[in-house]
């Protein structure tokens, strides 16, 4: 068979993003400015009313956010993109997009805070905001991309998590991933899965909205479609209408969480590199992924054991694969640019004699190859 | 049943548990009353209208009739409707809010969604105080009143909603009261049929919190003040500014055609495609 000419770009993080949420059929976008994520509005301004989608600049993050989940409702996928300050303001309306299931996707482009922080510099001090940022036990899912191809392949994946679980998902991107160039090849494009939400296929008078299913997702009528439902964020029942009886609250919080738990395997996205025979590997995530490599191929090179686990699914926790490595390693090394928010996560996991050891980076820049490669000839 | 309650009855849901939450005597009902009697008026079939609420007494509005309904977060009710109208701008969508939705913690969103001019219907109930949480300060409670955060009477001053809204650019204001009911149902029909951001302040009566702690007597006794104290803009244009000294304005503030946000981006999408 003959192949179609190579359509190659050289691209932004942050365009790829684009160019993932376009062809995952994202149709709707609603932004506030702020660095490091402005240049997704800025190109999304122009590309999709071009596809006769809808760019809106709102008056803050508080109201994209509202925004995107109200064209949701009406049947239109959509995304938000912003960075750690803003994402704080997100937090209401992601809260509301969990407990009334509304898929949509919000792209945070990490940057150091607390507060405004360094604007300009690469961070990934979101980890543990993107987990639990929002008030209330929930489930989320979190993905992180480390090259720009991920960016393109993780937002669609992002988009089709979002649909078919419905739930609102969120991509972490370091700075260094957001404004980074690099070569992508969009020639195999043509295979890609899109998934769109199940819509119900009973009369509306049968649709119960938030039905239980051995999925655990109920099937998403879109607004102005003949099923007429009530949609909140007060805790509901299965028509969606308030309860406070606990019968119907408790099924229907831990169904949330089952919905994403059961399904857990379809979430982990990640790489295992050179960790067959690793005494010492390296768990790390965004820009950090990449020196991690970097630093095994350098080690190898002196003769040590070493790989890295790359994780692209931050949330739901890689427990399976961090533990996988736990129990083949003397040695594990979390470099991250924050003060441990995921090597927390991986020493609770631990339950070998493994010693887990960390690498913290806050001063605004990057943790380079040479970096962990001291580190690993100080510790393996 | 009445022809009257027959064509409420009509617009409820009859699968939710009613009673509904509001106080014996409150005037968020009959607000509910003249707005399913204008949308009835103008002839909408429920499925294209999106009613869409905040947090609050008039928040739960919403849940007992039978549209696509959406009750959201605390202020925010006009950023979904935007959201809504934007993704399908074939559906009529209302918004019901409260004084303290609206212009406390919704009131960037209440301007800039004027100023934006999306074609979307803002009912705001403004009965001076937040009621659901036990009767606090709201930014309409007139200055020296009491409420249960202002034990020793209210030091700050107060918004005038539809003159906000008239600042802020929408496109149609009006004032009505709960107690002049016919008046709010043609005021609301006028508000649905306007193309752009159309605003409708209700003011109502909390005698719970509000008439209670400022000794205003009953739902019945602070209707009739409604009834003294309003004025139509018609009547006041005779008047002399020390008659009006008390009074409230009623009736239609402002109407103007400006160019509507989707209709706007319409041309957006045509340029985007290489069209002049």
């Amino acid at each position: 068979m003959k192949k179609k000419p190579k359509k190659e770009l050289l691209l932004q993080g942050n365009e790829a993003i684009v160019e993932g949420a376009l062809r995952a059929g994202c149709r709707f976008f609603a932004g506030y400015p702020i660095t490091p994520a402005t240049e997704i509005s800025e190109l999304l301004s122009v590309k999709l009313p071009q596809v006769d989608g809808t760019f809106i600049q709102m008056e803050d993050e508080i109201a994209s956010m509202g925004a995107i989940i109200g064209a949701s409702l009406a049947g239109v996928k959509s995304m938000t993109a912003t960075s750690g300050p803003g994402f704080s303001l997100m937090q209401e309306n992601l809260g509301y997009a969990i407990i009334a299931e509304v898929p949509c996707v919000v792209v945070d482009a990490m940057r150091a805070g607390p507060s405004t922080g360094l604007p300009t510099s690469p961070s990934q001090c979101d980890v543990m905001q993107a987990r639990w940022g929002t008030h209330g036990d929930h489930p989320i899912i979190v993905l992180c991309p480390s090259t720009v191809r991920e960016c393109y392949d993780i937002t669609i994946t992002a988009f089709n998590l979002a649909e078919k679980f419905r739930t609102p998902v969120i991509i972490l991107v370091d700075e260094v991933v957001a404004h980074m160039r690099e070569k992508i090849s969009l020639s195999d494009d043509e295979d890609v899965e899109i998934f769109n939400r199940v819509k119900p296929t009973v009369p509306p008078e049968w649709y119960i909205p938030y039905e239980d299913t051995p999925r655990g997702v109920p099937a998403m009528a879109n607004f102005g479609e003949g099923y007429r439902y009530h949609v909140t964020g007060l805790t509901h029942d299965v028509r969606g209408f308030p309860t406070s009886r606990p019968d119907e609250i408790d099924p229907f919080i831990r169904r949330l969480f089952r919905k994403i738990s059961q399904h857990f395997a379809e979430m982990q996205i990640g790489e295992f590199f050179e960790t067959d025979d690793a005494e010492t590997t390296i768990i790390a995530y965004g820009c950090v992924a990449r020196s991690a490599k970097k630093a095994v191929r350098d080690a190898r090179a002196r003769g040590l054991k070493v790989g890295a686990l790359k994780m692209n699914t931050i949330w739901p926790f890689m427990r399976t694969a961090v533990e996988k490595v736990l129990q083949t390693s003397k040695t594990i090394i979390v470099p991250e640019m924050n003060m441990g928010q995921m090597s927390r996560e991986v020493k609770r996991v631990n339950k070998t004699d493994a010693k887990v050891f960390t690498i913290n980076k806050v001063d605004g820049t990057i943790i380079t190859p040479e970096e962990i490669l001291s580190k690993i000839k100080e510790v393996h | 049943m009445t022809e009257v309650t027959k064509l409420i009855h009509k617009y409820l849901r009859h699968d939710k548990k009613f009673p509904h939450v509001w106080c014996p005597g409150c005037g968020i009902g009959i607000m509910l009353g003249s707005l399913i009697r204008a949308i009835d008026e103008c002839g909408y079939n429920k499925d294209e209208i999106a009613l869409v609420s905040g947090i609050g007494c008039t928040g739960r509005l919403p849940v007992y009739v039978d549209f696509n309904t959406l009750h959201t977060t605390h202020g925010r009710a006009l950023t979904f409707a935007t959201g809504i109208k934007l993704a399908k701008p074939g559906m009529k969508v209302i918004v019901v809010m409260g004084d303290g939705d609206a212009v406390a913690i919704g009131g960037n969103h209440f301007i800039h969604a004027a100023r934006r001019n999306v074609d979307i219907s803002a009912i705001i109930l403004n009965n001076s105080v937040y009621g659901m949480t036990g009767g606090q300060y709201s930014p309409t409670t007139p200055y020296g009143m009491k409420t249960t955060t202002s034990p020793y009477t209210n030091v700050e001053q107060s918004f005038k909603i539809s003159e906000l809204a008239v600042t802020a650019g929408a496109t149609f204001v009006a004032r009505g009261t709960v107690y002049h009911a016919k008046m709010l149902d043609s005021l609301m029909e006028k508000a649905f049929h306007k193309k752009g951001f159309s605003v409708v302040e209700v003011i109502g009566h909390c005698h719970t919190q509000y008439g209670k702690l400022n000794r205003m007597g009953s739902a019945v006794e602070m209707m009739t003040w409604q009834k003294d104290h309003a004025v139509t803009i018609e009547k006041a244009a005779q008047m002399k500014e020390e008659e009006l000294k008390d009074k409230f304005k009623i009736g239609v503030l402002v109407d103007k055609e400006l160019p509507v946000f989707h209709e706007e981006y319409e041309k957006v999408r045509k340029w985007a495609k290489g069209v002049r």
